[in-house]
């Protein structure tokens, strides 16, 4: 028997009704992504403007004070404190009140003008290792600059190489056009999970499953009925956040909408269907959160999200491979900041419709089998 | 009130979650799942970045440069293209992160002293690693500069460059102490609003305030089986980061035990407090999920540095009571400091601590009379 449109439509408008009749749950579903959005888009932010400095420069002298000029021009430092003694500097450090030390000792003028080498000292809190990495670039590239510009008289700067670095997609590489659009895929997720799952479980805790199961709905029009309400929020939460990831923080969309949305059902689906094989291993609604904590907590971070798989150990590369946010990430990432298309992406869409296909199989047939003995 | 009846009560609860294989899974599997994930496969240090190389030049000098470049082992040269229209592909689809393209005439500018350009294509939509890329790359090529052309030019400046508390940099000796405070976060929040709501939602909350228990025993008997959940995980953190990871433990660990009681008691309040408020286990996850949960990960300074963020996100991570709490396992894991260095951040948790509990008793008072 194939399933009856009104009878879906019947269930559907149902389930949506009962999904948006309360105030608190409208705020879980529209207001909830949009917080954690902008949480994310200001506070995932690997860039390391103004990192707290504290400085001792014990030289007193023009060139010193020219030297922590050229840190505190660039930006990526700021001086928070300083001092004549180098007790101060540590008590700083311990405290976390400054990340970076730069040490100038005596006499460092005098022995530049005599041609060198003049001493400086960098310290780093590596409690803070990301940070401490970057601003050690940062440092180096500042001294050598500044050590070129004081070269004895009579030496001429070496021409060597001159490297002309371009960065693509992003020119003023800011992290936040890489962190927003991957926020889309995470709430998609988990919207999609929760919605799914609970749904079913809640029916099957009241009771009330049996009932829907002996009214002439046939097992695939309730399973319609449950996953289209679901599917039709994640739609319009991935459109409100589009919309705000383009007009709020400026994110360029370079590629097709139609890319994206392509892989955005693909990406349901497959969320979808792992939250109807949660409702059937779960009897009750903490069953199923627990279950969905424990697996959505790896996903994300073995989805490139926060860490690029290329550094991650060989085995952990291809256990990323089966995690579909791994593959809508990619996707969504390479669409918005690249303006890349189907073609380049092809084997992303294919592992996505892959597992989302496979999800969905062993889902309803574990549904089917959970429904008929009654469980 | 009664510590006898407050064990009462305590032992209930403990049998309760006994019985919850579930939760006691999630409470002792996920601790345990994420020091591994985060430990074994992620890595936030910049290592074998895939390179892909265009040499036109085809000479010793521009084979040379590319061996200085892959030397430190920051890059890999993965793919060695020949055209210059394979260069948009490669970096489009992901297979490198960066491309140097070499001219032909580099050698020979190169000799003739006049500045050999050469070109660096970064994928830049991952911004950090572009950065790191580039700061590499850019001191490489520098020290290269400096030795070739027959006359080495020694620089007038010497930097040295000292790193404390984590000498060699690694990303997992800053992540398993910041661990810790999102673990707690996790478990508390978790537990506590899924346990609790499910009583309000069966009603049988007000079984128990029928009971003579009072709203006191039963708000602090309920906390005591997940606190002692909670120092199991420590333990777990601790125990794990230092025999499997090498993660240091140069601070004293019986002043991590008592300040990690602090930021339960402040993360277990709250759960207590949202389940009674929000009296559904749907809401009140989400709630804790989105007040402890993304607040622990992202404005703690955890991973992600509070300087970088902009001020009105400043100003709210000093009500994250994790952050204070990262501090602490960061100061007493690697930094070896005590209570003369940590007492602002101890007082700012005992502060939290007290308003959990407060509020937690209240919203009871309320609901149950």
């Amino acid at each position: 028997m194939s399933p009856s449109v009104g009878r879906v439509r019947e269930m559907v408008s149902k389930e949506l009704r009962q999904l948006l009749r309360d105030f608190r749950m409208r705020g879980l579903i529209f207001v909830a992504p949009l917080i954690q959005l902008m949480v994310f888009g200001y506070a995932v932010n690997t860039d390391v403007p103004n990192t707290e400095t504290f400085v001792v420069d014990h030289d007193h002298t023009a060139v010193s004070r020219e030297l922590i000029d050229a840190f505190q021009r660039t930006g990526y430092f700021e001086v928070v404190g300083r001092s004549e003694r180098p007790a101060d500097l540590a008590r700083a450090l311990d405290r976390s009140e400054a990340i970076v030390g730069i040490e100038i000792p005596p006499g460092f003028a005098r022995r530049l003008a005599a041609g060198g080498p003049a001493d400086v000292q960098i310290l780093l809190d590596g409690s803070s290792s990301n940070t401490a990495t970057v601003a050690q670039g940062y440092a180096t590239r500042i001294v050598q600059r500044f050590a070129l510009e004081h070269l004895p008289a009579g030496v001429s700067p070496p021409a060597g190489v001159d490297l002309r670095v371009r960065p693509w997609y992003n020119p003023t590489l800011e992290s936040r056009v890489y962190n927003v659009p991957a926020v889309m895929g995470l709430l998609l997720l988990l919207m999609s999970l929760v919605l799914t799952a609970l749904s079913i479980v809640r029916e099957r805790e009241d009771g009330t499953l049996e009932q829907l199961l002996v009214s002439p709905l046939t097992p695939t029009e309730f399973l319609l009925g449950k996953t289209l309400p679901a599917a039709l929020v994640a739609l319009v939460d991935l459109v409100t956040i589009s919309v705000l990831s383009i007009v709020w923080f400026h994110i360029p969309l370079r590629g097709s909408v139609l890319a994206l949305l392509a892989a955005a059902i693909l990406f349901i689906l497959a969320a979808i269907a792992l939250g109807l094989l949660i409702s059937t291993i779960s009897h009750t609604q903490q069953e199923a959160f627990m279950t969905m904590f424990l697996l959505l907590l790896p996903s994300i971070i073995l989805s490139g999200f926060f860490y690029p798989i290329s550094s991650m150990p060989r085995v952990f590369q291809i256990i990323t491979l089966v995690n579909p946010t791994r593959h809508f990430l990619e996707i969504v990432r390479a669409v918005f900041l690249k303006g890349a298309g189907f073609v380049p992406l092809w084997n992303h869409y294919v592992w996505l419709a892959v597992i989302a296909a496979a999800t969905m199989a062993l889902a309803i047939a574990r549904f089917a089998r959970t429904t008929a003995r009654g469980e | 009130m009664s510590a006898w009846r407050l064990w009462a009560v305590a032992r209930k609860e403990w049998i309760q979650l006994r019985r919850d294989t579930r939760s006691l899974a999630l409470a002792f599997a996920l601790p345990a799942l994420l020091i591994l994930l985060f430990g074994y496969a992620i890595s936030l240090d910049v290592r074998h970045i895939p390179l892909a190389v265009l040499d036109h030049s085809h000479t010793p000098d521009s084979r040379r440069l590319v061996e200085a470049l892959v030397a430190p082992r920051y890059f890999t040269v993965t793919t060695t293209l020949t055209r210059e229209g394979e260069l948009d592909d490669a970096l489009r689809t992901g297979r490198v992160r960066l491309a140097l393209v070499i001219p032909p005439s580099f050698a020979r500018d190169l000799a003739a002293g006049r500045g050999a350009p050469v070109q660096l294509l970064l994928d830049a939509s991952d911004a950090n690693t572009a950065t790191i890329a580039q700061n590499y790359a850019d001191a490489i090529v520098a020290r290269y500069s400096l030795a070739v052309g027959g006359r080495a030019v020694v620089l007038p400046v010497d930097l040295r460059t000292r790193v404390w508390y984590n000498e060699t940099l690694e990303s997992r000796n800053m992540v398993v102490p910041g661990l810790i405070a999102v673990i707690m976060s996790i478990i508390a929040a978790m537990l506590t609003a899924l346990t609790i709501a499910r009583e309000w939602e069966r009603g049988t909350m007000e079984q128990l305030a029928a009971t003579p228990v009072h709203r006191v025993e039963v708000v602090l008997g309920k906390l005591v089986p997940y606190i002692g959940i909670g120092f199991v995980d420590v333990t777990i953190a601790v125990v794990t980061g230092r025999v499997v990871f090498h993660v240091p433990v140069r601070g004293d660990l019986l002043l991590l035990a008592a300040l990690t009681l602090l930021f339960l008691l402040a993360a277990l309040g709250w759960g207590v407090f949202l389940s009674a408020a929000l009296k559904s286990q749907l809401l009140a996850t989400q709630a804790a999920l989105i007040t402890t949960y993304l607040p622990a990960l992202l404005l703690s300074g955890f991973i992600f540095s509070i300087s970088a963020m902009p001020l009105p996100l400043r100003v709210i991570t000093h009500i994250v009571p994790a952050r204070y709490f990262v501090t602490i396992t960061k100061g007493i894991f690697l930094k070896a400091v005590g209570l003369e260095t940590l007492w602002p951040e101890v007082l700012a948790l005992a502060a939290f601590s007290a308003g959990g509990l407060g509020l937690a008793l209240r919203s009871f008072r309320k609901e149950l009379g």
